[in-house]
């Protein structure tokens, strides 16, 4: 018993281990040397979490796609089919990178890197693990939400640059949904905040100990989760990238390794989606004993993300005055109920408890 | 370009575009997302079906009716033997008759199925499109063990069918039928029951009464804006007078209604099939028609019920062993008329949603 109570606690801790390991090579462990090499390699991890995401995810997708479908899927290349998007990759890095003619070629081949960018910082500020965030910032909520609407930039960049009438009407479409689903899905975190009086994602995490905040907050997840999934881009919200209407959208112009950074993009802030999810409303890394608190936070991950892939091959997708009306008309009144019967209780809690 | 204003955006939907079933194109005036004018354009699979059959003999002509509307094959077969065989007065054996009955029926019915999945796949319910395919593979695997294709079938001759159906042929069909009101309930379950693809379609494009028969729309269109009328019913063909069935009127005029009342005559047609099953006769299954068909001096139209609609054949014989005229009247193209009257000030994403529920199939629509 003791060896395996102290099995679980190294396994936890395995991360801070390999930090301390690293730190001690310098001679001063908190010089500015040290702090500079780990945070390089923070961002390394961080990298390679989301390429490793998109690889996995992308895979994923096409299994549960086939899964609802009753087909089976990509079963061909390696063990059932799980080399299929490393053949992509491949097949994506050998194809000719076309400029169209008429495209304002500054924004056309800015546009992806700034996509793909953009998960790697948000995924920045989400602990993974009992101090494990690889930039503990004190706004982190207000940071994560700020970093992701800058992605509305970069789809009307690509879909005014591509010079493509396709293009432009996704550019516009996304435009509009980013803005009307970012107020209910910064309001529906906001009850959060106000029980735990701290927009740092640490300290959101450590108030769940007992028990997550989708109990006490299940209107507010709600909203997050629908709210989220418009701002992802995922189905049935993805009218940017409707295929049967504007054919791809922005990435109509697209070829090989830019297309193929847009769609890590898209992969990247799905997961980066469901990680601040699992944060702010499911408990982060705690859970009972018997996994390390990484692998609980990336398990609570992974059940939003196939919750979003099992809704998206579910649904067809809205319109867009009905998404729009639904913003506005149900989401957002829903998010200010939610933070008034959020300040309510707080009231009546510290009135009968006394504090 | 000094004068800065707002102004419309041309756009062309299709040739090649994802929601266009087949090569259809439109030019839509666009304001945002609202559609202000619409101008479609046909004829980029023009094959010249009309001209081609008068340099070939009436045989020879049936395997091209296949490429009409190619999701309904047998319908088309059968429009253009039976107008053959009525200028030439051919009586064809009842068996025959039975068989044709069953094959159209079950034409019908994997055509209504690709309507109501494609419907379903332009509205992004990609799950919904394929347990449809998945459905229609059955029809598609009962007509290989008839004529050995799938698709063209090419199952209908002049004066009778090409081939008696195997002995595996009749479990499986009684089996398609006996499971087809679990599948109805499961495509109502994955899509019409969802909230989102009735917010897509109910009271979209709607199509009165009056405009429908003053375009003579036909078929499960002109049926789902409330009138009455099947040419099955209207004027029976073949032996649809000894059957027992509903023809489906819906009043809703709305493209939910287009797709709902293919559901409601998914389930006549196993009805008539069902009787068919029960009352088919032994015999021929061809009539003694001469080696070579000439028919005599005159002309004759003759139409049927096609999935789509009514189809029509117009022929002018002269005596010889091809046809000096043939005329097709397809159902789609005369269907599609309404799009630019009925779709216009409704959104992109409502006009693809209307062109589905219109069923067009483009090899019919530019023969």
């Amino acid at each position: 018993m003791e060896t395996i109570n102290n099995l679980m606690v190294t396994l936890n801790n395995l991360f801070l281990i390999i930090t301390a390991f690293i730190r001690s090579f310098f001679a001063d462990p908190h010089s500015l040397w040290a702090d500079l090499t780990m945070n390089v390699i923070n961002f390394i991890i961080v990298v390679v979490i989301v390429v490793l995401a998109a690889l996995i995810l992308i895979l994923l997708e096409r299994k549960v796609a086939g899964w609802t479908s009753q087909r089976p899927g990509p079963n061909r290349l390696g063990p059932r089919g799980w080399f299929q998007t490393i053949a992509d990759a491949i097949k994506l890095l050998g194809k000719e990178d076309v400029t169209p003619e008429g495209a304002d070629k500054f924004m056309f081949k800015v546009a992806p890197m700034i996509i793909f960018s953009l998960p790697m910082l948000s995924l920045a500020v989400i602990p993974y693990g009992y101090q494990l965030a690889p930039i503990n910032l004190d706004l982190g909520i207000i940071y994560y939400l700020a970093i992701t609407s800058i992605s509305t930039v970069a789809f009307l960049m690509a879909g005014w640059g591509s010079n493509n009438k396709y293009a432009l009407i996704g550019g516009m479409r996304e435009v509009a949904q980013m803005i009307s689903y970012e107020i209910p899905l910064l309001f529906s975190v906001l009850g959060v905040v106000m029980i735990t009086q701290s927009f740092n994602l640490g300290v959101i995490v450590e108030a769940q100990k007992s028990l997550p905040f989708i109990i006490l907050q299940p209107l507010g997840f709600v909203i997050f989760i629908i709210a989220g999934m418009a701002e992802v881009n995922r189905a049935p919200f993805d009218l940017v990238e409707a295929d049967q209407e504007v054919v791809a959208g922005p990435f109509v112009e697209y070829t090989g390794l830019r297309w193929g950074l847009f769609f890590l993009g898209e992969y990247g802030n799905m997961t980066a989606m469901s990680a601040l999810a699992a944060t702010v409303f499911l408990g982060g890394w705690q859970g009972p004993a018997f996994f390390p608190g990484w692998i609980w936070f990336w398990m609570k991950a992974g059940i939003i993300i196939f919750f979003m892939m099992w809704v998206r091959w579910t649904f067809p997708r809205i319109r867009i005055d009905h998404l729009m009306h639904f913003a506005w008309k149900v989401l957002l009144p829903l998010s200010i109920l939610n933070i008034f019967l959020t300040g309510l209780g707080i009231y009546i809690y510290r009135l009968v408890m006394g504090g | 370009m000094d004068i800065e204003k707002t102004q419309e955006l041309p756009l062309n939907l299709g040739p090649q575009h994802p929601s266009m079933h087949g090569l259809f194109r439109m030019v839509v005036n666009l304001e945002g997302e609202k559609i202000t004018k619409i101008e479609p354009k046909m004829g980029y699979l023009h094959r010249g079906m009309e001209k081609l059959a008068e340099s070939r003999t009436y045989s020879q002509f049936i395997p091209y009716t296949d490429r009409l509307d190619y999701l309904a094959s047998p319908h088309n077969n059968w429009a253009y033997v039976q107008t053959v065989e009525k200028l030439m007065g051919v009586e064809i054996p009842e068996r025959a008759e039975y068989l044709r009955v069953i094959f159209g029926e079950l034409a019908r019915i994997a055509s209504h199925q690709v309507c109501i999945a494609s419907t379903a796949l332009d509205l992004a319910g990609w799950t919904a499109w394929s347990y449809l395919f998945r459905d229609r593979e059955r029809i598609c695997d009962m007509y290989e063990m008839t004529a050995g294709s799938r698709l063209t079938v090419n199952i209908m001759r002049i004066g009778g069918i090409c081939a008696e159906p195997p002995a595996e042929f009749w479990p499986a069909l009684q089996s398609f039928l006996d499971d087809t009101p679990e599948m109805l309930e499961e495509y109502y379950g994955m899509f019409f029951g969802n909230e989102i693809a009735q917010g897509r379609l109910k009271s979209v494009g709607i199509l009165s009464k009056e405009l429908a028969e003053n375009l003579s729309i036909t078929g499960p269109v002109l049926r789902a804006s409330g009138v009455d009328y099947d040419v099955r019913k209207a004027e029976p063909y073949s032996i649809y007078d000894r059957f027992d069935f509903k023809v489906p009127v819906l009043t809703g005029c709305d493209s939910y209604d287009r797709t709902i009342i293919r559901m409601d005559e998914i389930v006549e047609s196993v009805k008539i099939i069902k009787q068919a099953v029960r009352d088919i006769p032994e015999g021929p299954i061809m009539a003694k028609v001469p080696k070579v068909i000439k028919p005599p001096v005159g002309e004759v139209y003759h139409r049927v019920e096609n999935p789509k609609g009514e189809l029509g054949f117009y022929i002018v014989s002269d005596g010889t062993t091809k046809p000096s005229r043939v005329r097709i009247r397809p159902a789609t193209f005369i269907n599609l008329q309404m799009l630019p009257i009925v779709a216009l000030g409704w959104k992109i994403q409502d006009v693809v949603a209307i062109f589905a529920t219109l069923d067009a199939v483009l090899g019919e629509v530019d023969k």
